[in-house]
């Protein structure tokens, strides 16, 4: 009775899985619907190219700003005790709760056509919503939280014991910053970069917002996924859509490493 | 300086200098421009922006397509949790790395292989048309999604609370002739009960926000398939900033409403 019960509840789990598996075997099967050569045909068109490169520029600069943003909030947060530190890490995760669609909309409110900054920016030619830096703007809003939330838990349980060691021995704030602290903190830094990379080159609904849908100019992958689906061209669609399932699939293969190597099954639900 | 007490390390005042100025220009400027918009519509005009049939019917359809999939999602997800807790199987590494794969996925791209699924012609769509459910493009199909999203928050929030309970509770049950059942009712249940609420709360706050995954399965039909945050879009698009904030915030409001009431509940669930 006990073997049956257990055998139903793991066949039971093991039937969801297969089925949380199947939009992965739709992308696949889609983008090569018609063979490899349409495959690449799709994803060496002028605007893949275009949307590929958009998607690598975004990333390339927000991740960096928020990485080392997010060092420093946990250097201050992890490493000191003030007052107000907790609604510090409550406005670090504010947007985790807010919806892609409005982490968009905030931005135009700022520097869209009639947002608060909108007329002085359009007066000195400056454009940033339908452009690139309103994608950065968006992305860097939603993508925000990831490396202070990985550092900050683990930079509380080292405590500040070996910084004061380096800094009696006569070490500098630098030195003991980039010998003994990064060291020490190199795995979950990596883990924060790799959840926000893997989400600044995945995000849709606020760059959706604040994009514009111009083609070859605006439209990062995902976008160009949606412009091509709402085409009808599934092909092209899940070609693009295949490789950033390639890349979560990376991404997600890293995680798991970096979990192990981190000996701690922490995990970051977003 | 002064703020920070009893630490000899250097970089106080830089790091929270930094961190203060980037959360003031990247979140809360930002949050300021979106609380404040609507005003300029009068109460009146924001009563009246709020609850045109149209915004009433997506809130109607965002809130309990998150709350109903929330729903679905707690009793499948503390099925998963159990299995990948207290079992060894073949597989199990897979599987385990396949339950965060909702959340791995971009949005779109878990939304145009949702519905290329559901479609009539997809490969689930096409066993569903003989039974007359039609899910892609119709409301049915927000719930999918939101299941689909979903189901990980209650895994894996579940899973170490899983770990952690007491086997000793559970055996003196057993012993004492309960049937795994009630044990499982009885015992099991009330000690997973807040985070299950939690769990509740954490997808019933991701589906309401949620797009890349819904727009494309939901059809977006006026008034029977259309999600709030499409209609924020939608305001955004006839440059109705002030209405697109209003119905931004009423959402957030709601939400953060809705999660408080959960904490509420959650606590009480606690100390009982």
């Amino acid at each position: 009775m006990t073997r049956l019960r257990r055998g139903a509840l793991i066949a039971l789990t093991l039937v969801m899985m297969t089925l949380l598996l199947l939009p992965l075997g739709v992308i696949f099967t889609q983008a090569f619907a018609r063979g490899w050569g349409a495959v690449l045909e799709a994803l060496t068109d002028p605007e893949a190219v275009d949307a590929i490169r958009l998607t690598l520029m975004v990333a390339a600069v927000s991740v960096p700003l928020n990485a080392i943003c997010g060092t420093a909030a946990a250097w201050c947060i992890g490493r000191f005790q003030f007052p107000g530190r907790a609604l510090l890490m409550t406005l670090i995760e504010l947007p985790f709760s807010v919806s892609p669609v409005i982490s968009g909309l905030v931005w135009v409110l700022l520097f869209g056509a009639n947002g608060w900054f909108g007329p002085w920016l359009d007066h000195h030619g400056i454009r940033v919503i339908f452009a690139l830096p309103g994608l950065i703007l968006a992305t860097v809003f939603v993508t925000f939280p990831f490396v202070a939330r990985s550092l900050i838990p683990l930079m509380r349980e080292q405590g500040a014991g070996e910084e004061e060691a380096a800094l009696t021995l006569g070490a500098n704030g630098w030195q003991t910053f980039l010998r003994v602290t990064l060291p020490n903190i190199r795995w979950a830094l990596l883990y924060g970069v790799l959840l926000c990379n893997a989400r600044a080159m995945g995000e849709f609904g606020a760059v959706a917002v604040v994009s514009g849908h111009i083609r070859g100019q605006t439209l990062t992958m995902p976008l160009y996924v949606e412009a091509l689906f709402n085409d009808y061209d599934w092909v092209g669609a899940f070609s693009v859509a295949a490789l950033l399932s390639l890349l979560a699939l990376v991404t997600l293969g890293l995680r798991f490493a970096l979990e192990r190597r981190m000996g701690s099954s922490r995990r970051d639900i977003v | 300086m002064r703020l920070a007490r009893r630490s000899v390390l250097p970089g106080f005042g830089l790091t929270l200098g930094l961190t203060l100025t980037w959360i003031s220009l990247i979140v809360l400027l930002p949050l300021a421009a979106l609380v404040l918009r609507p005003w300029e519509l009068g109460i009146s005009g924001i009563w009246h922006s709020l609850t045109e049939p149209r915004v009433l019917a997506a809130l109607r359809l965002s809130f309990g397509a998150a709350a109903l999939a929330a729903a679905i999602n707690v009793p499948l997800g503390l099925l998963i949790a159990w299995v990948m807790v207290r079992y060894r199987f073949p597989g199990r590494g897979l599987a385990d790395s396949v339950i965060d794969m909702p959340l791995a996925l971009p949005t779109a791209v878990a939304g145009i292989s949702l519905t290329a699924l559901f479609a009539p012609k997809g490969w689930i769509g096409a066993l569903l048309v003989p039974l007359g459910i039609k899910v892609a493009y119709t409301p049915l199909g927000v719930l999918v999604a939101l299941i689909f999203v979903g189901l990980p928050f209650v895994v894996r929030m579940l899973e170490p609370v899983i770990v952690d309970l007491p086997a000793d509770a559970e055996e003196a049950a057993a012993t004492l002739g309960a049937t795994r059942l009630q044990t499982l009712w009885r015992v099991v249940l009330p000690a997973l009960g807040p985070t299950l609420l939690a769990g509740f709360g954490a997808a019933l706050a991701r589906g309401v926000g949620e797009y890349g995954s819904v727009i494309f399965i939901a059809g977006n039909m006026p008034m029977v398939s259309e999600i709030a945050p499409l209609l924020i879009v939608i305001r955004l698009e006839q440059l109705d900033y002030a209405g697109a904030a209003a119905l931004g915030v009423a959402t957030l409001v709601l939400s953060f409403v809705i999660l408080l009431l959960i904490n509420r509940l959650q606590r009480r669930f606690a100390r009982s």
